[in-house]
């Protein structure tokens, strides 16, 4: 055990550390974690710079456009890149999730057609796994895909769908076998987002913002050469998809809880905190550090067994609560000021959107009870629920 | 970056349970057999010369194992202010010494030495008598030592600060041992406990306040892991994650606890069954040394009045 940078580690830190401090566009520095149309231009030139660094799909192997680093060059950059308040690449979906998941199970073709796009920014990618009566239990999807010779054809709905209304692909999560249940006769398709039928629509979130979207899909046709992996296999593609979204996830939500908790901490030193504040703040910090050196060590198993363990489900749902306690107890140090909106309030009103924003956290990505189910059943081994 | 223990260390753990469940009460000579007693004392002075992170593993077993005796006492806390012919008695299984840090001393029923630290130095203590207190932990009797003068000087008092990282650090890998232990009872025994024909586990109003249990001890531990790894390497953060680690590890090991004697039922709550050892080497844990607030109070002073991060 040795929680240092390697000296090689510490070259690439300092180096990523230097090119961020002069790269990161001014006006999109401390721009937060959500995506908004108006930015895209500027988010898809961020992208590519990242990507003429080097520095998109850092863990993707070399023969596919990566670096083929390893995990802890790809959690110093996700350190550092929090820090220096730095947008993420506006491809996360297609970085984290689509790429990960063509390159295990998609043909030479698929490949060589949509990998590359993804690291450049040139295309960008959404999730179509969730619907409306399939939200936590994913194994109910309904959107059906119908054989008709060399094609699908997709009817149904899909929700909670980030980036849709900006995206050029889809992974697509659908029922091609309407008389099977559960997890058989799922099929995983790569949709283009500019096919006649699809038709996107934003869902207002109680932030104000339009982050997710609704997907229609009304007979839209999908080539069989674009199923990602066997017909009728959906459900063990999908997997894969979602073993990476939990990838490498608990360093990034770490880095942005540091950043949050070191905001709050220079809030108490403008506005002075009470007793029980500082008690609340250092509870943080302990926590804080409790989740960073969880990710460490759930990195290093991942590292050495290639398997990711449960601290991936771990992370995410501690992080999720600790971000709505740090929040929370901002806005108590605001005082009346919390009740203020962007331009009028402190700080740009940051404290007053991430508070609101950070309701969403224990939901999105699996919510906290479903976590906690995870826990329960697979990592202690308790009788199932259900 | 590695943070994952060695297979020396995965070794040395998995035979300190095997030792501990076989042994439930070893003589302190015993554990000098093991090489234990002298794990961090250097080889020339017949100790195992080993490091602060493999003395960690050793501090997570014996307080899962609810081991009695002076080895907190005097291994992570009397030892760094020992001569060397001190520690050599000790690696030896011929000395343990507990530390007067306030008028409550630890293990005073066993201890062979006491030492006391005042003005600029820490001293043994000679011609005192010992009062046994009534405590709810037995597996760690406290007491007060009565009259004594300073005898020895063993040391300059510039080593306390260090002294106290080892204690809180290992507390809180006490905590986490004490926690698992806990934890482990509660998941075996709502596996099988069936009330309305299921499994109680399968209930989640059950299992859900488990799984935070686990989550709460997996940071613990991390935490515990953290700060013993900066000691074994002298980093500047040893202090500030030894005051981390103690204040979470505390309050997990607490709550564990507290959730498996509510898992367990009527059960949990009897004399008989070993969760009343555990809660109250818990609570010893949690009250020992700093509160969990006080620990939080100091974190606190160095991050917002000190800028210390």
């Amino acid at each position: 055990m040795d929680l240092r940078d390697t000296p090689e580690e510490a070259a690439f830190r300092s180096t990523v550390r230097d090119w961020l401090a002069t790269n990161v566009p001014d006006e999109l520095r401390g721009y937060g974690f959500g995506v908004h149309t108006d930015d895209l231009t500027a988010l898809r030139a961020w992208s590519a710079s990242l990507h003429a660094a080097g520095y998109a799909g850092l863990t993707w192997p070399a023969e596919y456009g990566g670096a083929g680093a390893t995990l802890a060059h790809q959690a110093i950059f996700l350190e550092e890149a929090a820090l220096a308040e730095a947008p993420p690449h506006v491809g996360v979906i297609g970085l984290g999730m689509a790429g990960p998941t063509i390159i295990t199970h998609g043909t030479p073709e698929q490949k060589a057609r949509y990998l590359a796009p993804i690291l450049s920014a040139d295309e960008i990618w959404c999730q179509g796994f969730s619907e409306p009566d399939a939200g936590s239990d994913l194994a109910g999807v309904r959107a059906s895909a119908r054989r008709e010779g060399d094609r699908f054809v997709v009817d149904g709905q899909k929700v909670w769908s980030s980036y849709a209304h900006v995206a050029d692909h889809c992974i697509l999560l659908t029922r091609s076998d309407p008389s099977s249940r559960r997890h058989e006769g799922l099929t995983y398709l790569i949709l283009d987002m500019h096919a006649p039928g699809v038709e996107v629509r934003p869902l207002r979130q109680l932030t104000g913002d339009a982050e997710f979207n609704e997907i229609f899909l009304s007979g839209v046709e999908v080539p069989v050469a674009s199923v990602l992996g066997e017909v009728g296999g959906g459900w063990q593609v999908a997997m894969t998809t979602l073993l990476h979204e939990r990838g490498t996830l608990g360093i990034a939500l770490v880095s942005r809880l540091e950043l949050a908790l070191r905001k709050l901490v220079s809030l108490a030193r403008d506005r002075g905190a009470t007793t029980l504040q500082r008690d609340a703040i250092a509870r943080e910090w302990v926590e804080l550090e409790g989740l960073r050196l969880t990710a460490y060590r759930s990195l290093s198993a991942l590292a050495r067994t290639g398997v990711p363990g449960p601290e991936g489900s771990i992370l995410k749902l501690q992080w999720s609560e600790a971000n709505q306690r740090v929040t929370a107890l901002a806005l108590d140090l605001l005082g009346p000021d919390a009740l203020l909106a962007a331009g009028n309030a402190p700080y740009g009103g940051w404290w007053q959107q991430q508070q609101l924003r950070s309701r969403g956290n224990t939901i999105e990505a699996g919510t906290s009870e479903i976590l906690r189910s995870i826990v329960a059943e697979r990592v202690l081994g308790l009788p199932r629920s259900r | 970056m590695d943070a994952s223990p060695t297979p020396e260390q995965e070794e040395l753990r998995a035979q300190a349970r095997a030792f501990l469940e076989a042994t439930p009460e070893p003589t302190w000579g015993a554990l000098a057999e093991l090489g234990w007693t002298g794990v961090g004392v250097a080889e020339e002075l017949g100790g195992a010369g080993l490091g602060f992170l493999e003395q960690a593993v050793l501090h997570e077993e014996l307080g899962r194992a609810l081991t009695p005796g002076p080895f907190y006492g005097t291994v992570a806390v009397s030892l760094p202010a020992l001569p060397a012919d001190d520690q050599a008695a000790v690696a030896a299984g011929e000395a343990s010494w507990a530390l007067a840090l306030g008028p409550l001393v630890p293990d005073l029923d066993s201890v062979t030495n006491v030492a006391v630290a005042g003005g600029d130095g820490v001293y043994e203590l000679v011609r005192f008598e010992r009062e046994l207190l009534a405590t709810h932990d037995a597996t760690r009797p406290l007491g007060v030592v009565v009259g004594g003068e300073a005898g020895r000087r063993l040391c300059s008092t510039e080593v306390l600060p260090e002294i106290r990282r080892r204690s809180l650090t290992a507390l809180a890998l006490e905590a986490c041992g004490v926690g698992a232990r806990a934890l482990e009872l509660a998941v075996s025994y709502v596996g099988e406990r069936e009330q309305f024909g299921r499994p109680i586990g399968s209930y989640q109003a059950v299992a859900h306040p488990l799984a935070t249990t686990f989550m709460e001890l997996e940071l613990a531990r991390s935490l515990a892991l953290g700060a013993a790894w900066a000691i074994s390497v002298g980093d500047g953060r040893a202090g500030l994650l030894a005051a981390a680690a103690k204040a979470q590890a505390g309050e997990a090991a607490v709550a564990a606890c507290e959730r498996s004697i509510q898992a367990h039922g009527g059960i949990g709550f009897t004399w008989e069954h070993p969760l009343q050892r555990l809660i109250k080497r818990a609570l010893w844990i949690r009250s020992w040394e700093a509160s969990t607030s006080a620990l939080r109070a100091e974190i606190a002073t160095r991050l917002i009045d000190e800028g210390g991060w």
